[in-house]
Order: C-alpha cells, then structure tokens, then sequence
C-alpha cells in the first residue's frame, strides 16, 4: 500500500510536470505574441524589443519553461520584475521567492495577491454547495435504490436528468426570473462588495442554488446506480435469510458497499466545484477562481492564465489521489490482498 | 479435385490458371451474384435492426419523449426558412419599443430588434452541425486509443492510459478556455477541442469493456483460429461493445451541446453575429431584470434538447438492460 | 407441536412468477413431507423448480413470484399466516440456508467473525462476547484450522473450501430445525467437495437437523440423504428412498437420468450413455397431461396427453415409494446398448500424433511489497505445468484429469499456442511447436489443431450468427470460398451434431447450453483437425445434455480419425470415454496409463484420493474413505519434493518433502510418480467394491 501512494505521487509529479508544460506551450508558443500580451497593443516597437531581450524570448521552449520552473521555485529572479521594463510590477514579497507565481498584467498585481483570495472565494461556494449536495444526493440516492423501480425511484432519476440537462447558465436565468424579477427575494448579482441592500450570505444563495441544481442529479443517480446493483448481490440476499431486520441489512451489509463507488464520484465533485464553477461566477459577477482565469485568458494575461491553471491542476491530481486512496482503504479486497 | 489424405481432410480446391474465357464470364457472374446477395442481405438486416429498434423504443415512454423533442429540433432546424419570416440577424428596429412576444414576433425580439425564434431555429442548425461531427470524431479517436490499448496492453496500454490521464487531470472547462482563446473560435476548433476533450474519456470506457471482453472464450477460439488482431477488435469485440457505446454516445451529445452553450455563454463561441444559443443567454443576462424573456428562451431551448438525448439515453439504457 | 408433527408440510403448492407476457407458472404442483432428522435429496436438472421451491419454503420469491396454490406448514404452523416479523425469526434461526457460491453469499466488506456473530446477536439476543464464543466453536465444528484468525479475516482471505464451511457454520449457529442446501459444493473441487459432503453428514447426524440437499448430481444425494425426490418441469415425478429408487426405478426420465451417467466400472465398449431426447418444454408451453410425454418412449397419445397425472404409490405405502407414471406396472426398464463396438485388437499401434517431453511452462510473478524488494525474492514462479510428458496416437483419447491448478488448462493453452512452453518439446506433425506462438504458425498446423472450450456461454461470439460462426471457420482455413458451398458444408456440419439446419440464422442467446456446445463442436470440427482438444466441454451441462454432447463427441471422432484430448475434473465421465487417462496435480503428471490401470490398483495416492471422493449414483458401490487434509496449496513456488507431500495421506518420511519422486514403471505405459515401491502401491485395496445386498 506504501509503495502504491509512493508511485501515485511520483506520477502525481510527472503528471503536473507535463500538464504544465504543455500549457506553457500551448500560451507562449508565439514568442512574438507574448509580446504582444504583455505590453498591450499600444505598445512601441522598441519596449517590445526590450521584453524580448529580458525575457530571452528567443529562446527554445522547453528553456523558456525551465525558466518559467524556476521562478516558480524561487530559484530566479522574475525578470518581469526588473524596473527597466518600465512596467510597474512591484512585489512586497521580493521578485524571487519560493512559489513566485509572477504579475498579472490584467490587474497589474502579483499573481499572488489575487489568485488565493480569489480562490477562497470560489471555496466557499464550493463548500457550502458540497455541505448540501453531498447528504441529500446520499439520501435520495440510497432511498431510491433501495426501490428500485418505485415511484420515489423513477421521480428522482427523471428529476436528475432534467436537472443534469439544463447547463448552468440556463438554471441561472430561469431562477433569476423567479428569484430576482419576479418576487425580489434576491439579488441579481454576487459581487460580495459591501452593499447595504443584500446582506453577504443572500447573495451566496443564488450561486449556491444554481450548483446544486446542476450536481444533485448527477451524484444521486451514481449513489442511487450504486445502491442498486449492490442490493442485487447475493450476499444481501444471505443477509434477509439470516433473519436480520431489514434496516440491519440497509445499514450494515448493503451501505457499505453501496459507498465504495460514489465515493470517488463525491471527490472529483469536489474537484468540479473549484475549478468548473465558471459560467456561475460569470453568471453572477462573482469575485471568484473560474471568472478570474476566463478573464485572464480572454484578455492575455498568460502569467496569470499558467499560474492559475497550475493550482487547479494540483487541485484536480490531489482530489484524484485522494479519491484512489480512499477507494483502496474502502475496499477490504484491495486493502487486504 | 479431392484429395483424400489419410485423415479424411479435403485439400482446399485450387483455381486452375488455364481456363478458358467462357468459365471466367460464369465465374465474374457468380461473384458478382454473390456480392448482390450479401448486400442485399446486410440492408435487409438493417432495416429489420431499424424495425425492431423502433419496436423496442415504443416500449419505454422515456425514450421515446428524448426522441420528439430531439425530433422537434432537428425538424424545426432542418426547415428553418420556411418557418419564419425573419432572417436570423435582421434588425426590425420598430419592434424595441416592445420587444416582448406578440403576434409579429412570437417569442419576441432580443435587444438588438432580432427575431428571438428565427434565431433560435437557425441556431439549432450550428447545433446540429458541430455537435454530432465532434462527437463523431472523438469516438472514432477514442475507440482507437481504447481499443488498441485494450487489447494489446502493455507498453502501448501504459502510454496511452498516461497520456489519457494527464487530458483527464485537466478540469474540462479550463481546458476549453486555454485551447479556444489561444487559437480563436471557430467550429473547427470547438470540434478539435471537444475531441481533445472527450476522446480519453471515451477511451476508457472502451478500454475498460475490452478489457473485460477479452477475456471471453470466443475471443480465445478467435485466436486460436489464427485470425489477427484487427479481426478480432472489429470483428469479435467492437459488436459485443455496441450497447453501452450507443447509451455513451447520447449522453455525450447532450454533454457536447452543453459545452458549445457554455462556450457560447463565455464569449468562446462561433463569432457573431451568427445566433449561437449560448451567446443569445451571454448578450441578455444584463437584461434580465427588464426583459428576462431574452434570456429564458435560448436557455429553454438548450435544456430541452439536452433533456432530450440525456432520455434517449436513459432509455436506451433500460432496453439493453431488459434485452 | 410434539415429536410426531413432520417438520415440513408441503401441500399442493403452486407457484408462478409473473411478467409482462403474463403468468409463468414455475411450478404447478409440489408435495411434500419431512419428518424430523430426515435428510431429503431433491433432484433435477436447470429449470425444474427445485430451487424455486426452496425460495418458497424460505417466502422470498423476488418481485415477481408468487405462491398461488397450495400450502406450506412448518412445524404445524401455516407460513402464510406468519407476520413479517415471525418470518423473521424463523429465517437463519429455525430455518437456514446454505447456497451455491460461497464466495458471492458472503459479504465482502464484513469480516467474517462479524458475519457470523450477527446472526445470535440478533435471533438470541446475546452478547457481543457470548456471540464470539459460540461462532469460534461453531467454526470448530466444521472443521476450520485456526479458528481465532479466521474471524477477523475478510472472505476474498480464505479459500472456496473454507468460505463453504463458514456459510454452513453460519446456517448451523442456531441449531435450525430445517436446512435447506441448494447446492453447496458445486462451485468446489472433487476432493474438497468429498470432505464438505462428509462434514454436512457428520453435523445433520449430531444435530438430528432436516435436511433438503438440492443437486442436480444424484451421486452426491445418494452420499447424503436417506430418501430422494425427482423434479421435472415443476413436478415431483417420483420419490422414495434411495435404495428403493435405484434398484426399483419406475419413471422414464429417473431410469434415464441413471441410464445417462457414467458409471465408474463400464466404459463405451461396454455400455451406452442414452441421453433423454428432446428438451424441457417451457413452462408456459407445458403440454395437457404429462409434462414428460413429448420425450418419453413409453408415450401413448390419447392416454398421456389428456388429464392431469397424479402420483401413485408403488409397493408398501410405507416405505413411500410414489411415481407420476401412468403405466408404471406394466413397462421394465431396460438399459441401451453401447454405441461403440468392441474394438477388435490391433495388429500395431496406430501412428503417433502427439509427443509432449519434458514440457515445463513457468509464469514469472513481480511481488511489489516493500518486504520483497528488500530481501530480493521479488521474482517468483508459477511452476504451472513443470515436467510434462507423455504422447497420443492417432484415433485415440486421452483424457487430462485433475482439479483446480493442477495446470490442464495452461497445457491446453500452451499445446495450442495461445502461450508458448518454457522448457521442452511438443511433437506434432513432425514440428516441435512448444515454442511457437499461434500467431506465427502455419495454417496447415492451425487447422490440425482445434479446441472445444468449457463454458457454452462465452463460446460463441453474442454479436455472430451460428452459420456465421461456423462459415468463418471454414472460409480461414479455405475449405470452401464461395457463399453457397459455405452455407453447404455448414448444413453438413449442422446435421452432424443434430441440429436442424434452420438454426444457422439463429444467435447465441436463442440456443440452449447443450445446443451451444454442439455448435461449438460443429465449429472445431469443421477445419477436419486432426486433433481436438476438450477443454472440460461438458462441465457446465445438466447430465442428460451431457450425455448427448459426449455421444456427440465421440461420433464424430470416429467418423473423422481424430485424436482426442479430453481435459476434465470429472472421473466418471473420463472413465467412459477415455482409452489414456493422465493425472496432474499441481502441476506434475503423478500418474498416467490406460484406462483400466489408472482406476485399479497400484495406484498413486492423489488419484486414491480422487476416486474415493468421486461422487457415484450407485448405492451398492463401497467406496474405500480416504480424504485429503487442508486445500489445494498455491501454485507459486511450489513445495520442493513430492508436490502432493503436504496432503499425502500415505507419506513416508522426510524424502517426500525433500526429495521429487522417480517416475516408477508399472507396465504397459503406466507410470507413477511416488516414492513408495510399487510392490506396495499394488497391495492396495481397490477403491470400489460392489456389494450385493443382503437376501431379502
């Protein structure tokens, strides 16, 4: 079991490597085009050249992302930083240090300023619509497939595939018309600026709402999926023949191998919910991870685009790793070979 | 011409070379009658597929709501001039004054004086032209990649299961933004990308059913017929896969018409000012407050079309189940 | 309720599942009683309710079945007017059941100790500790090594053997009034199945529990139970005690289940298998009249097909012989005569095909655990077949004999090049083909070699048509090339193996089992191999399919000259056929020679074991007991003597373990592989004697 978390992280490592690396190329295959980026449009010829020269623009990509992993690690300077760039980036932190992220030229700050705020923000949401998800999509889940083909069973499957179909930005108008237009319980946006108007927590529940309705459907239907081939196994049979009270039987023999499977399900949601999020935050103005990213990426900002779509690669190889680990420890055939 | 070897086997018979031409025109005919026949034989096996399809579908009302509202779609975008009066990107500017439904315009106009339904069934066109071609072309990547992987293992399974897994890691929606703002919207893009997208997906699902289907008796005699690997992946393994690929497909139209939408929503989609559903939602948000019908809808359209493949799957589903 | 109450009273009880299509009535009439400390065998192929029976004893019919008839007291008490709470109660404490697949009965994410102490926590009340107490002895009683680690173990830990007696253990917790077997040991090996049959003995014996062992092998009813009852299509055709039914046989389909079932003193020189004709008819088609009538020999229209057939007693209704049979006094059941002619003796042997020497094939496992890569044993061996040789003639069968991990099958794979030998030579068609994979032999070889495989269900292709199936095989190995001369030879080859030629259009899921395995001989045979390999082709078959398939079989061996190898657990069914027999274990050949001297003595200790562990429908037959301690041991690294040394019940010394045994020579091509001297191997009791029954 040892061994197996050990070579999990190493392929964790060798996954981000490689993933970053072909984001990296992927943004700044064009050296010309970093230019371009970073300076704006409206940039002279001669500062470009001078970027070009600081940045070794001219370089092979694969030094230019050697370079880029070290002022990552803190083990360059960020060149972006030096004052003959004329460019402004100032860092309290200092321009090399250990998780230097770099400058974002959108909002003309260290990455590192935004991006975490930002991210808290975006968990928050998650966490809250995850508190909600989780144990209803169980209950439903579980229940339904306990009955299986009952009229509990079929509601909630038809309830789950509507809910699955109607993309999130649809959900967000049609709960806006009802919510907002119609009968003004909410606000229209969640920008989480102080107002006096709406309170902090009213304008989380429409963005909450809107995730849940999306995911609900979906995780409830794997757990329900679950449940219901477990309830067909003979070992459940073996139990009801023993004489044990049918709730024994849910409890103790049918739930916890009903578990094993959404269990990973529950994990990478988790996962969505952090970095998936961006059409609600977008939907609702939301000072969030995802609406950072997107306006970094329609802008140009590739310092910040690399950056954050590193983080949410560690978010998503984490939960992977985590969600693998926890379907072993669940499992006594794996766990106990 | 038998040869009666000591075991009774019959010495396969051999083309003589020097037979005359009236034997080579009875020879031409017979093959091409039995081409013909073999033909004729694989439509009528389709057409009775198709019959008993249709039969079975009948028999889950599930389905068979997926199928009309799909068919409501495709329907109204296939005669999308003759049913409006409206090129999608004329301007009535006499209709902003009130741009709510009425009898000119049925579902009203957008902000900008354009017929909301004519916009919305030529917008079913784009819909129903990128989404079935990425979908198409990520199965037919994905089932390579999962296929081959599969059944050969090993070295070859290692890497594409690695490569497959480092597309996977990404979160799906980063991915789309990254790829489409650095090469710009177009619809061959979104397809690149949705393939990008979809295909290790789909390949693990097909890696996964060979896997298990390898392991069959039949694909041993196969084997032990002499018949090579590409036999026995097309011919002995991708039949048995059919099912649950047909039930993956559909949801993953619904999947892939949402993600077009989203892209859409996010500025990513095919350049204005053609209609594109997503975009529809994205330019009327911020009227939302005065004229929420703009908005509401495209939204309705998507979901409809989505709910529709995500039933026809579900039904299809609770057939091969039942089979 | 006193001592004179039966334990269970089934009246007349009808029960039916219901579908879309309507109502099937599984089974239409069913009696039954059973006295205390009875033991019931309740007999049948696939299909004919037993099981169905058993469930409703148990009331746990699924959805869509129902009792819609009769009634079923137990202990004096109509079940139908139980509460679900009384039901219960009654389940797992008064009544227990023991199923099929230990494996799947038990629950993977529970420990077994769990599993077991639930079952008196929650009918008795009692303590965790008490609850611990009472599964350790229970797991005493049947006879588990190690009780203590045993409980804290998951069931995937244990061995199918074990898992067996943990389900049985479990059902005896509570000292049930009824059990209820549906069986229990037919997912086990021969040997291990001998000691869970003799375990269930001994424990019905010092509980005085009734019995119902449900099996579709009357050899092991006749092990087990005093009195026997036959199903056919729902119904009960006849019953009786054990002795009584075999000697005094009155229904057709009982005579013919009989008649059909190898016996371990006749071969097909000297005796026919006469499969029943025909099929079970559905249960919704089931024909006016009696069910059997369609494939009955004794069939008389206008008195058979009319009314309902009703059971009659035979004899003094005391000893409670009863038969559905209308014309039971009037026909004597006579045996068929034998297919094959006796074979008159050759002037010389027939030509060899087949010269395996010294084989050996290995399979290299990685250990990934951090202990290993330290002490670096990480590479270890599965020795799967090690040592292999012996050769087949022309014409003839050889038959392969051995239980789970003995390594038939890896042979089979090697012979036919889905894997390629270690070590070794394989003669075949004057080429060595140990080495050569089937990718990279000739076609010629290819189609000179052919296999049946074991398991009807994954041996056709779902998606393929039969015609298709079979034309692919003809077409590769250019036989025929043009549609309508394939199409021929496959309707040739239909009618081979009784089929009608109609069934070329047909798919996998339309066939029965027998009728799949026929195809698939159609499909080995249909190259003209010139050898075929059997991979334990009958194994999954009801016993009159059986007896068709084997019939088949050896038909069309005659007919085309072909050398058969035939892989098999099953003793009876190779003593039949087989001229060769070979037995592995572990691995090894520990005995090989012909028929005859393979099941008389001198015998090697593993095949002793084995055929005094094969189960015989014959209640005259003595079967000398001996059994083999503990299960099967792994196949990686191997012990390093005698392989069998660690359950040898004859063992001499420390040479076993250390020393690997000489292969002895016992005359006319039969080897052993033993330490002990033959002298004395052959002063061995032979393991069956039939016994005539004391003079009325």
């Amino acid at each position: 079991m040892a061994v197996f978390i050990v070579k999990r992280l190493f392929w964790m490592f060798v996954t981000m490597l490689v993933a970053s690396f072909i984001v990296f190329g992927v943004m700044e295959f064009q050296p010309g085009n970093v230019a371009n980026k970073t300076l704006g449009p409206y940039a002279s010829a001669e500062s470009k050249a001078i970027l070009f020269e600081k940045l070794k623009l001219g370089d092979p990509l694969i030094v230019r992302y050697g370079r880029w992993l070290g002022v990552l690690t803190g083990v360059i300077e960020d060149p972006l930083a030096d004052p003959d760039l004329k460019l402004g980036f100032n860092d309290p932190r200092g321009s090399q240090y250990f998780g230097n992220l770099g400058f974002s030229t959108l909002y003309k700050v260290p990455v590192n300023d935004i991006l975490w705020d930002r991210l808290k923000n975006t968990g928050m949401l998650a966490g809250i619509a995850n508190a909600i998800i989780v144990p209803l999509s169980m209950l439903f889940g579980v229940l339904s497939g306990m009955r299986e083909g009952s009229l509990l069973d079929r509601g909630l499957s038809l309830t789950g595939i509507t809910l699955t179909s109607i993309p999130e930005f649809a959900s967000a108008v049609f709960l806006m018309s009802i919510f907002v237009v119609t009968l003004g319980w909410l606000p229209g946006t969640s920008t989480l600026e102080s107002n006096p108007e709406w309170s902090f927590a009213s304008q989380l529940v429409l963005p909450v709402m809107v995730l849940v309705l999306y995911d609900f459907g979906y995780v409830a239907r794997m757990v329900r999926g679950s449940m219901v081939e477990v309830m067909t196994r003979p070992y459940i049979r073996t139990a009801i023949l023993k004489g044990l009270p049918y709730r024994t039987v849910i409890l103790r023999h049918a739930l916890r191998n009903a578990i094993i499977a959404p269990f990973t399900v529950i994990l990478l949601q988790i996962n969505w919910l952090i970095t998936g999020v961006i059409v609600t935050e977008v939907v609702f103005a939301y000072p969030g991870f995802g609406r950072m990213l997107l306006e970094a990426a329609l802008f140009g900002d590739i310092t910040l685009v690399e950056a954050a779509t590193v983080i949410a690669l560690v978010v998503a190889v984490t939960t992977q790793l985590i969600g693998d680990i926890g379907y072993m420890y669940l499992n006594p055939r794996i766990r106990f070979t | 011409m038998t040869d009666n070897t000591s075991n009774g086997r019959r010495a396969p018979t051999k083309r003589d070379p020097n037979v005359a031409p009236d034997d080579m025109l009875v020879w031409i005919f017979e093959r091409l009658y039995d081409l013909v026949n073999r033909i004729l034989e694989i439509l009528y096996y389709l057409i009775r597929g198709i019959f008993r399809w249709g039969g079975l579908l009948r028999e889950s009302p599930v389905a068979v709501i997926g199928l009309l509202l799909i068919g409501f779609w495709l329907f109204v975008a296939i005669f999308a001039p003759l049913l409006t009066d409206f090129g999608p990107n004329a301007q009535d500017f006499g209709a902003l004054a009130d741009p709510t439904p009425g009898d000119v315009h049925w579902l009203g106009t957008d902000h900008l004086g354009r017929d909301i339904w004519s916009r919305l069934i030529y917008g079913a066109r784009t819909v129903f032209i990128v989404a079935p071609i990425a979908v198409f072309v990520a199965y037919f990547v994905g089932c390579t990649m999962g296929m081959v992987a599969g059944y050969k293992g090993g070295v070859i399974d290692g890497l594409i299961s690695r490569v497959s897994d480092i597309i996977l890691s990404f979160p799906v929606l980063i991915l789309y933004i990254i790829l489409i703002s650095t090469v710009g919207p177009s619809a061959l893009n979104i397809v690149v990308a949705v393939t990008l997208a979809s295909s290790p997906g789909i390949g693990r699902i097909v890696r996964g059913m060979v896997l298990d289907l390898r392991n069959q008796e039949y694909v041993d005699a196969a084997k032990i017929r002499g018949e090579s690997p590409l036999y026995i992946m097309v011919v002995e393994l991708l039949p048995n896969a059919r099912g649950p690929l047909i039930v993956d497909a559909c949801v993953r139209m619904g999947y892939t018409i949402i993600t077009i939408g989203v892209l859409g929503f996010l500025g990513l989609g095919l350049p204005p000012p053609d209609p594109d559903w997503g975009g529809m939602v994205k330019d009327t948000t911020a009227m939302v407050i005065v004229w929420p019908h703009m908005s509401i809808f495209p939204s309705i359209a998507i979901s409809s079309l989505v709910i529709g493949f995500n039933l026809l799957a579900d039904g299809l589903r609770e057939i091969s189940m039942r089979d | 309720m006193n001592d004179d109450t039966p334990v269970l009273q089934i009246e007349n009880l009808g029960i039916s599942y219901f579908v879309r299509a309507g109502e099937i009535p599984a089974v239409p009439d069913f009696s039954l009683t059973l006295r205390r400390g009875e033991s019931f065998g309740l007999v049948g192929e696939s299909g004919c309710g037993k099981s169905t029976v058993a469930m409703a004893i148990m009331r746990y019919l699924g959805v869509n079945g129902a009792i819609v008839r009769g009634r079923i007291l137990f202990e004096g008490r109509d079940m139908a007017e139980l509460s679900p709470e009384e039901l219960r109660r009654l389940r797992g404490s008064k009544i227990a059941m023991v199923y099929q697949e230990p494996m799947s009965a038990l629950n993977p994410s529970l420990t077994i100790g769990r599993q077991l102490q639930e079952v008196p926590i929650f009918h008795e009340g009692i303590s965790e500790a008490e609850a611990h107490d009472r599964a350790i002895q229970v797991l005493s009683d049947v006879n588990m090594p190690d009780p203590e680690s045993v409980m804290i173990r998951y069931p995937h830990q244990i061995s199918g053997g074990q898992q067996q007696r943990v389900v049985i253990a479990m059902a005896f917790l509570s000292n049930p009034s009824l059990m209820l077997l549906d069986e229990p040991t037919t997912a086990l090996d021969v040997t291990v199945e001998a000691t869970v049959i003799d375990l269930i003995a001994n424990l019905r014996k010092k509980y005085n529990t009734t019995l119902i062992y449900i099996s579709h092998n009357l050899g092991l009813i006749v092990k087990v139970c005093d009195r026997v009852g036959v199903m056919y299509s729902g119904e009960m055709i006849e019953e009786g005690e054990i002795r009584e039914v075999f000697k005094n046989t009155k229904h057709p389909y009982t005579f013919g289940m009989f008649d059909c079932i190898p016996s371990l003193d006749a071969d097909k020189h000297a005796r026919a298998l006469a499969p029943i004709p025909g099929q079970v008819s559905l249960p919704h088609e089931r024909p006016s009249g009696c069910a059997f009538g369609p494939r009955c020999r004794y069939f008389e229209a206008a008195r058979c097909d009319s009314d309902v057939v009703d059971m009659e007693t035979v004899g003094d209704p005391a000893e409670g012989h009863r038969v559905r049979f209308l014309r039971w006094r009037e026909i004597r059941h006579e045996p068929a005569k034998p297919l094959v002619e006796t074979v008159e003796v050759r002037k010389r042997a027939p030509a060899e095909v087949l010269r395996v020497v010294d084989m050996d094939k290995f399979f290299e496992v990685r250990e990934i655990s951090l202990s290993s890569i330290l002490t670096g044993k990480a590479k270890r061996y599965v020795k799967a077949n090690e040592g292999v040789s012996f050769n087949a003639r022309r014409g003839q069968t050889v038959a392969i004999v051995g239980e789970s991990g003995c390594g038939k099958s890896t042979f089979a794979k090697v012979l036919t090049g889905l894997e390629t030998a270690t070590k070794g030579e394989i003669w075949f068609n004057h080429e060595n083909i140990a080495k050569i994979p089937v990718e990279r032999r000739e076609p010629e070889l290819i189609s000179a070699l052919q296999m049946v495989f074991q398991n009807p269900d994954g041996t056709l292709n779902p998606s393929h048509t039969v015609g298709g199936a079979i034309g692919r095989v003809i077409k590769k190995f250019g036989l025929a090339s043009r549609r309508k001369e394939i199409n021929a030879r496959v309707a040739e080859l239909l009618e081979i193996v009784r089929l009608p030629p109609e069934f070329a259009r047909r798919r996998p899921r339309q066939l029965s089992g027998g009728q799949k395995q026929r195809v698939a001989v159609a499909r080995a045979f249909a190259g003209v191999p010139s050898t075929v390999i059997a991979d334990e082709p009958v194994s999954a078959l009801d016993v009159s399919v059986q007896a068709a398939v084997i019939n088949l079989l050896m038909e069309v061996q005659q007919q085309y000259n072909t050398t058969l190898l035939f892989i098999s657990h099953d003793l009876s069914v190779v003593r039949y056929i087989s001229d060769h027999i070979v037995v592995m274990y572990l691995g090894q050949i520990m005995e090989i020679g012909s028929a005859e001297n393979i099941f008389d003595p001198p015998y090697h200790p593993y095949t002793e074991a084995l055929l005094s562990a094969v189960p015989i429908p014959d209640p005259d037959m003595q079967q000398k007991r001996v059994r083999l301690e503990g299960e099967i041991p792994s196949v990686i690294d191997p012990p390093k003597g005698c392989r069998f040394a660690t359950r040898c019940p004859h063992k001499i010394s420390e040479i076993c373990d250390v020393t690997p045994p000489p292969d002895q020579d016992a005359g006319a091509g039969h080897r052993i592989k033993c330490h002990i001297p033959l002298d004395e191997l052959r002063r061995a009791e032979p393991i069956f004697r039939k016994v005539e029954p004391a003079a009325e």
